[in-house]
């Protein structure tokens, strides 16, 4: 079995431990990091992709707010590749409590939010989309923010300072000698070969499977799974993120992100973090919620559903054990040595991604104290790499390139501009490729049609390139197209059902899909 | 069927027409700029998906600069994708986010040209026929030397009409002649009067400025939409709500009908009046035809005419009506050209970057021309009949021209 020693194992590989990741390392320790999947494939690949003003949590937890205030202007400067300064409005619906816009303005300034009331009328000529019947309008910094491009950033960082990252390597086994937990063993999900790590300390990023991971070290942590729903509309319906100035509920946010506009979301509870099936009364209730914001969103062409998991924690958990350090009231780091005297385990649970900045100082603190070998976090100046001249990442800057790329360089994904160039930079830089982690690393097949026209041409050029064998070519292809086609079934109306119906026809009728030889 | 909406609502449903692509590429195979030059990547592109790409706030995109504006691809998406629509918008976003150049701003106000050329019209004919002064004003203006540019005229339109006696009847319509009938084509106007009038109308001619239309497709919207505004006000004379408007020029005619709605999201009582009661020349005589109010006392007319109907014209969605209505000469030979696109689309084609791509568009309409060998061509469009002259050496005419002459005048 490979075997290698680590100062910190970290166990998942979303926004939390990629965070961690890039703060140990910085601190000067020696990082591992796995992940049963590819990276950001877990709640942080499937989250809203909004960086908070904090304008959410200001009347109802006003501590998560002022966090979000802070992290998102740290972010802003430490990580403007992967933000898109769209700003944001909340804006009084016809169905919402005025007096509650009075309150929620008094408790944004409060919070340290920069935040402006805007008229009615500017707001509207800002957003020709935006509901004419809305009230009153203020400004807020929010944000889009890209879980791919954040979280491959934290990790490029950690891995210049030293770090290992194994994406495909589920921890099936956590070794504890008495009670001390010193390492695991990890099972490469490709090959099924097995390798050992003994580390100093184990983080337990594994966000809503934390409990799970905390499990296989015999400990308890009772995180709640609490699923969203998600619906990305075709394009930009907006170009700030809209909020709904009231109590937070449901469906009641619009993001642009990259090409597309995100409403969500919802909260129930389930079983298994797991469980990503999406029921179209979801979706009709993230459509019909929309309309709320902007008159007409029933109409645009839906283009894809999703939903993630909240990693919650229960109040019972944030406050009661001993020794916890409830640094926050949204995020709370689990010591499980005074917790549950057994050393050598920490446990991060509860979040969000705007915060994972605070998440991973607060959780790599009780760590360098564990290891003794204490050192000041650097994480809120430190420029992540592809940062650091400080631009924002803006929508058009694909088509920008796109203009100026060499005609022998043709565009494969159309929808989302994607190059060959792109594609052969992407898959030089690690062996392995699936179709499903490039997509995530470069959006081929994330636009309007969702893979029809461009998921052939990229399983041929990896063909082509010697990446894939003739089976394995096609069997990717099919596995990709499976999975997009998941995710437009509940939402196969209009625009959408036309657009799935020619693929089908091009995957079906052209190339006959379901028999391509193995 | 929706409702029709005005104002900005008319732009968000052309914006949101971009949904409905499926990328089935039917508009990439009918663009005729983008199958004779690789600097414009073609409908699809910078249409439905560009489009996803623009904020509104910076243009990502230059390419679209060199979408001519013909409407082809609008009308073969199956979709429905408002394609056009969209490049007009996104090249109107460039232009006031650069700053457009000065030739844009002055081929965008024929007027202007058309006013500073008139008292010394002789003058300013011999200049524009100069080639020393053409390779000059392409340096400074960036209007191509060998561009078709239209001959300026000692008398207006108005001032024809000024003099002009008109038949009283019960029986009006309003006459939106346009500027290259102002400026440039006087006989045009009353070519038109007297076919009017001959059927049995008084033509009412008000005092009218400029549609907007140049402006548009040079991107400076905010004048288009004052032009268009004030136009709108003008074709109700004495508060008429009720008179049809014929338009002559098939590009300002499709203006009033459509693009003031759909491109500029322009608004108002009177504007939304006239856009409804606008009727291109022909498509109105032909509906005097069908319901037999036509008078046909026609003489022969023993000539081989080829026509060929403008993308403006194709775009109102009124199919080729002046055939209808040529066919009905006797002695005319019409040869019906079918080809889509001269080059010029509007003034695309003056342009010393566009010229060569325009002439390149034209050239299958050219050949076929010149393989005919007609007496005259015959095509609605005053833009396009000035490429088409200027490319073939053909004498070219509006097809009221031909029907003028039918009704025995000169
Ligand atoms: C619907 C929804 C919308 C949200 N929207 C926002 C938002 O707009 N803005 C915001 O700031 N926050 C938002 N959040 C919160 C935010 O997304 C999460 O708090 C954050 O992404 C959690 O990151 P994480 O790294 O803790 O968990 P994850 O991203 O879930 O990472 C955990 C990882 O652990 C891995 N793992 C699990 N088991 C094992 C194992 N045995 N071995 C190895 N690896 C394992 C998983 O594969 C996974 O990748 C949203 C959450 C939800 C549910
Ligand atoms: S308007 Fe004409 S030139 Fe422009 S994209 Fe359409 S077909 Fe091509
Ligand atoms: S013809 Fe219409 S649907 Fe087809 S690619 Fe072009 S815009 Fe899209
Ligand atoms: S389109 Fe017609 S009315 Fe408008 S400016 Fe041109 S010539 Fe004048």
């Amino acid at each position: 079995m490979n075997t290698w020693d680590t100062d910190v194992l970290v166990i998942g590989g979303g926004s939390t431990g990629a965070g961690v990741a890039w703060d140990s390392a910085l601190r000067g320790l020696h990082v591992t990091l796995v992940d049963r999947q590819d990276f950001a494939t877990g709640t942080s690949g499937r989250f809203h992709g909004l960086l908070h003003s904090g304008g959410r949590y200001a009347v109802r937890d006003p501590g998560s707010a002022r966090e979000c205030a802070s992290e998102n202007r740290i972010l802003r400067q430490v990580a403007a590749d992967c933000i898109e300064d769209t700003g944001g409005l909340f804006v009084s619906t016809p169905e919402d409590d005025l007096e509650y816009a009075d309150r929620f303005l008094a408790a944004a300034q409060a919070a340290g939010m920069e935040i402006e009331e805007v008229p009615v009328g500017v707001a509207v000529r800002d957003e020709p989309r935006l509901n004419p019947k809305i009230r009153r309008a203020f400004r807020v910094q929010d944000g889009s923010i890209d879980s791919w491009k954040m979280i491959s950033a934290l990790l490029r960082g950690a891995q210049d300072h030293g770090a290992t990252v194994l994406p495909y390597h589920k921890v099936v086994q956590v070794i504890r000698r008495g009670d001390r937990v010193e390492g695991a063993v990890m099972e490469d999900q490709r090959s099924g070969e097995e390798v050992l790590v003994h580390a100093g300390c184990v983080v337990n990023a594994a966000g809503a499977w934390s409990g799970q991971v905390a499990g296989l070290a015999g400990c308890e942590v009772g995180v709640r799974p609490g699923k969203g729903v998600m619906v990305a509309i075709n394009h930009r319906l907006a170009r700030a993120v809209l909020n709904r100035c009231h109590l937070p509920s449901d469906g009641d946010i619009i993001v642009p992100v990259r090409t597309v506009s995100v409403i969500g979301t919802t909260d129930h509870p389930v079983a298994d973090p797991d469980d990503t099936e999406c029921s179209p009364a979801e979706v009709h209730q993230m459509i019909e919620a929309g309309e709320l914001l902007v008159p007409g969103f029933k109409e645009s062409r839906a283009l894809r559903v999703w939903s993630g998991s909240r990693p919650l924690l229960p109040k019972t958990e944030t406050s009661a054990g001993a020794g916890d350090r409830e640094v926050s009231r949204s995020h709370t780091v689990l010591d499980h040595g005074a917790r549950d005297g057994v050393e050598g385990l920490v446990t991060i649970a509860g979040g969000k991604f705007t915060t994972l900045r605070l998440m991973a100082e607060d959780t790599v603190d009780v760590v360098v104290r564990k290891l003794g070998r204490e050192a000041e976090c650097r994480t809120r100046t430190e420029v992540l790499p592809g940062s650091e001249s400080h631009h924002f990442y803006w929508i058009g800057n694909r088509q920008q390139e796109a203009e100026t790329d060499p005609p022998d360089d043709p565009l494969i994904c159309e929808c989302e501009l994607v190059s060959q160039h792109d594609l052969d930079t992407v898959v030089a830089r690690r062996p392995n490729w699936r179709l499903d982690d490039i997509r995530r690393a470069l959006r081929v097949g994330m636009g309007p049609c969702q893979g029809g026209f461009c998921a052939f041409r990229v399983a041929g050029m990896l063909h082509q390139g010697g990446r894939y064998g003739r089976a394995e070519a096609n069997s990717a292809l099919r596995e990709f197209v499976q999975e997009r086609w998941k995710g437009v079934k509940v939402i196969s109306w209009g625009a959408q059902a036309r657009q799935t119906r020619l693929d089908r026809w091009i995957f079906e009728g052209v190339y006959d899909l379901e028999h391509l030889p193995e | 069927m929706t409702a029709v909406v005005w104002g900005a609502e008319a732009w968000a449903e052309v914006r949101s027409s971009l949904d409905r692509c499926i990328k089935c590429t039917v508009c990439e195979t009918a663009c005729p700029v983008a199958a004779v030059t690789e600097l414009f990547p073609g409908p699809k592109t910078v249409g439905p998906q560009a489009e996803r790409f623009r904020t509104g706030d910076h243009s990502p995109d230059l390419s679209v600069d060199y979408c001519s504006g013909c409407g082809i691809c609008s009308r073969v998406c199956p979709q429905e994708v408002r394609i056009a629509e969209l490049n007009s918008r996104a090249r109107a976003e460039l232009k006031r986010e650069r700053g457009a150049p000065l030739r844009d701003q002055l081929v965008a106000r024929p007027g202007l040209l058309g006013r500073a050329g008139r008292p010394v019209a002789p003058l300013f004919n011999w200049a524009m026929a100069n080639p020393v002064i053409r390779w000059a004003g392409e340096r400074t203006l960036g209007i191509h030397h060998k561009a078709p540019v239209p001959r300026s005229t000692t008398r207006t339109f108005s001032y024809w009409v000024g003099h002009h006696a008109g038949a009283k009847s019960a029986r009006r319509v309003v006459y939106f002649h346009g500027c290259s009938t102002q400026w440039y084509e006087p006989h045009i106007g009353q070519k038109v009067t007297a076919i009017l009038e001959h059927n049995g109308y008084q033509v009412v001619i008000p005092k009218q400025d400029c549609c907007g239309l140049p402006l548009q497709s040079n991107g400076l919207f905010p004048a288009a939409r004052g032009a268009v505004t004030r136009l709108a006000r003008q074709l109700v004379p004495g508060g008429t709500d009720d008179l049809p408007v014929i338009s002559s020029s098939t590009s300002c005619g499709l203006m009033l009908k459509r693009e003031a709605r759909e491109i500029l999201g322009a608004d108002s009582p009177e504007l939304r009046s006239v856009s409804q009661r606008t009727y291109d020349i022909f498509e109105f005589l032909l509906e005097l035809h069908h319901r037999g109010e036509l008078r046909t006392d026609f003489k022969p007319v023993p000539l081989t005419v080829a026509y060929h109907a403008p993308c403006q014209q194709q775009n109102q969605l009124i199919g080729k009506p002046a055939l209808g209505i040529l066919r009905l000469i006797p002695g005319l030979r019409l040869v019906e050209l079918d080809r889509s696109c001269c080059g010029i689309a509007g003034t695309y084609g003056v342009k010393r970057e566009k010229y060569e791509i325009a002439m390149r568009v034209g050239e299958p309409l050219f050949a076929d021309i010149q393989a005919e060998g007609p007496d005259l061509v015959a095509c609605d469009s005053e833009t396009c009949r000035w490429q088409i002259s200027a490319a073939t050496g053909a004498t070219s005419v509006h097809p009221l021209e031909i029907l003028h002459r039918a009704y025995g005048g000169s």
